[in-house]
């Protein structure tokens, strides 16, 4: 099976951490993968926020770029959900490339069919699972499953977990107060787990409760959960 | 007359006097505020959610719901003319009104006609959109409400700010201090407890009901082939002003049509549950124009355009027409609970609100609303009839006139990213111009984050550390494997 990498653009950027998470994990279990380099981004920003015209080159740049995979895997919720839910009908030639798109969870639980992927990870967790992974794409618990069989991991429930961190792309920047008084909410949940670490499927929306968390000293570190799947104890 | 033919924007209480984000400040800043709206909203769907869970059949009767409405809204002018029609025959009068001045007109001179300088009031979003109790105060008119809450409301000289709770944003001792502020006949020593509160209403709505000869009602359903409509409530007191009276004028929104009598079998197990959590709402009242001896001998319906015919002109807007008014999205939304219903400026707040307000009065009188959402997706998860609601604000989004900064920013942006050769170039800039930045953050509070930005970045900053470019992007990692 050939499949590509669709680490996009703010991974690419102020994450890649994740993406080299992914390659690693792939990897590990004995696929090979692509990350063609003519990819950018899929335009969710552009298009949510009501510029689909500026959106439009983007959404046919992914669909010239990664037409050809058998699986396309991006460790984003909120990417692969525009892609999937958007794209068939902003552009109805994304249809196929749009359904063979998957977040790292289901490419791993569905398409590979496995829920150990041998990591190590001797922490306390929470998971906070994103607004567009959960009720855009069904995540489920797919996220979980994997994380639950990481050795030494102790998870703890999050309160009020389905609820929006208040990210939201352009909202934080549009409704600064709404948003930092979830953000203030959400943070106050993740501290009292008493996790070390909140880990969910979206850089985007733990750059936003990281930063909160940070800016209140928490000592919480946000990662994505990638990046404690491709942890495996040993000094790497 | 004939409902209107080209369709117009609507008027009345539907536009945002301030932009959302400076309307929602003064209610994020009020920790009163904030406490009550959480408290109510949480209990009411942890409620709804409960309810919800019992009804095996749920998923079915949302997309039967769903279809129903589709169907009204693909034969609107069909079914509206076999309505008026039905309702006719059944002995009622049917006024049509293309906005809320021409609504209001029709209602103060049928009350002038009966000669009645007041009229009791059912709980009405429609009456509340078209703002009907201040044109009938300026006619010399008085208008009561009589649930519960919209006569705190109106005692307390506010507006609603929930669509099914309009006093959610009070607590019971603020209520207590309006009755007894305002409530002439309110007991000297009247407690903050609900039930006291409820008694000191009912004695002061009493007298009310009894020397009423006109009263004002709304519908939650306007079924077109019996002529019927129904009002759906849970204190009774809509009941009292549907039967005492002598004249009774109904104001209902045109999208309130159902085809068929046997359609309300869906409706009446989708709403209750929605709205307040309940598996049957207490009282169910239907009435078929006038029944000689019985009730009120004098019934007219007012049917309201108010924009509806300009959303139902926009095929990826109209299903916000199929809205049930049930305020599960509202009790379910985090931008509502944190903001409060007076930020959107509409007597329709919450996640409907930021799509229906926007639509009834054309995008650019309310461009604000569309962004009111995170785009978190709950609100469509508890929709009775699946309204897409993040769909539509999306759709709206693009309507909606953008701030000329905004705008050339993401065509910078775009235009960067559509080329995979300038976006390549760009993370390269990106991550070179952070780079020292970055490692000097690094040494100092070691993490590579941004404490203090100007404007407009200081939006973000000023509550949550900002990353900076990592000093190896993705692609760099992959080229030196």
């Amino acid at each position: 099976m050939r499949i590509a990498l669709f680490i996009t653009c703010v991974n690419d950027l102020a994450f890649p951490a994740t993406g080299i998470a992914v390659t690693r994990i792939l990897r590990r279990l004995g696929h090979t993968v692509d990350f063609p380099a003519d990819q950018t981004c899929c335009g969710q920003m552009h298009a949510n926020t009501g510029y689909r015209a500026e959106a439009m080159p983007m959404v046919r740049n992914y669909v010239d770029v990664f037409d050809s995979y058998d699986a396309i895997v991006a460790p984003s919720g909120s990417c692969t959900a525009m892609i999937r839910d958007q794209y068939p009908r902003l552009h109805p030639p994304a249809t196929s490339v749009a359904a063979r798109t998957y977040e790292l969870s289901e490419l791993l639980v569905d398409v590979l069919g496995v829920t150990d992927v041998g990591a190590e990870f001797p922490e306390t967790v929470t998971y906070h699972p994103t607004c567009h992974g959960l009720r855009m794409l069904r995540l489920g618990d797919r996220p979980l499953t994997l994380l639950r069989q990481v050795r030494g991991i102790k998870l703890v429930e999050l309160a009020d977990a389905e609820e929006c961190c208040g990210f939201g792309g352009t909202f934080a920047l549009k409704n600064p107060d709404v948003s930092t008084a979830m953000l203030t909410d959400k943070c106050a949940r993740v501290r009292d787990t008493g996790a070390r670490v909140l880990a969910a499927a979206d850089n985007s929306c733990l750059a936003h409760i990281g930063g909160g968390l940070d800016r209140h000293r928490s000592g919480v570190r946000a990662v994505h959960y990638a990046e404690i799947l491709a942890e495996t104890g040993a000094a790497s | 007359m004939s409902h209107p033919v080209a369709p117009a924007t609507g008027s009345g209480r539907i536009r945002t006097p301030l932009p959302f984000p400076t309307a929602a400040k003064p209610a994020v800043a009020d920790t009163q505020l904030r406490a009550n709206l959480h408290r109510a909203t949480r209990t009411i769907r942890a409620k709804r959610a409960r309810v919800v869970d019992e009804v095996p059949d749920w998923e079915a009767l949302r997309d039967a719901g769903s279809a129903i409405k589709a169907d009204v809204q693909r034969r609107l002018p069909e079914l509206l003319e076999q309505f008026e029609a039905s309702a006719t025959a059944a002995g009622a009068t049917v006024h049509w009104a293309r906005d809320a001045a021409e609504a209001c007109r029709i209602v103060v001179a049928l009350t002038r006609a009966a000669g009645a300088d007041e009229v009791v009031k059912v709980k009405s979003m429609a009456t509340q959109e078209i703002e009907l109790n201040e044109a009938l105060e300026a006619a010399g008119i008085a208008a009561y409400e009589t649930d519960l809450a919209e006569l705190i409301v109106q005692l307390g000289d506010d507006t609603p700010s929930h669509i099914l709770v309009p006093a959610i944003h009070y607590n019971r001792a603020q209520i207590r201090e309006i009755f007894q502020r305002r409530m002439a006949d309110a007991p000297a020593d009247l407690s903050d407890e609900p039930a006291a509160l409820a008694e000191a209403a009912r004695a002061h709505l009493r007298r009310r009901f009894l020397s009423a000869r006109v009263a004002v009602s709304g519908a939650n359903f306007a079924v077109a082939d019996t002529g019927t409509l129904v009002v759906v409530e849970s204190e009774g007191n809509g009941r009292m002003c549907l039967t005492l009276p002598e004249t009774l004028i109904s104001v209902v929104g045109v999208e309130k049509l159902l085809p068929t009598f046997t359609d309300l079998e869906v409706f009446l197990q989708l709403l209750p549950r929605s709205s307040t959590g309940e598996r049957m709402n207490p009282y169910t009242s239907m009435w078929t124009g006038v029944t000689p001896g019985d009730g009120p001998q004098d019934v007219h319906i007012v049917l309201v355009d108010n924009g509806r015919s300009a959303v139902l002109a926009d095929p990826v807007g109209r299903p916000a027409l199929s809205c049930i008014r049930c305020s599960a999205c509202l009790n379910v939304c985090p931008v509502y609970e944190r903001a409060g219903g007076h930020a959107y400026g509409s007597v329709y707040p919450g996640p409907i609100g930021a799509i229906l307000s926007p639509q009834l009065t054309g995008v650019a009188d309310n461009a604000s609303l569309p962004y009111a959402s995170t785009l978190c997706g709950a609100c469509y998860d508890v929709c009775p009839v699946k309204i897409n609601i993040p769909e539509i604000l999306v759709h709206l989004r693009q309507q909606a006139p953008h701030p000329p900064a905004e705008r050339a920013a993401m065509r910078v942006l775009a235009w960067v990213m559509r080329s995979p050769r300038r976006w390549a170039a760009a993370l390269r800039l990106a991550r070179t111009g952070a780079g020292p930045l970055g490692a000097y953050r690094e040494r100092r509070t070691g993490a590579r984050t941004l404490r203090r930005l100007p404007w407009p970045a200081s939006a973000w900053t000023r509550s949550r550390d900002l990353p900076l470019p990592a000093p190896q992007t993705f692609r760099e990692w992959w080229g030196k494997q």
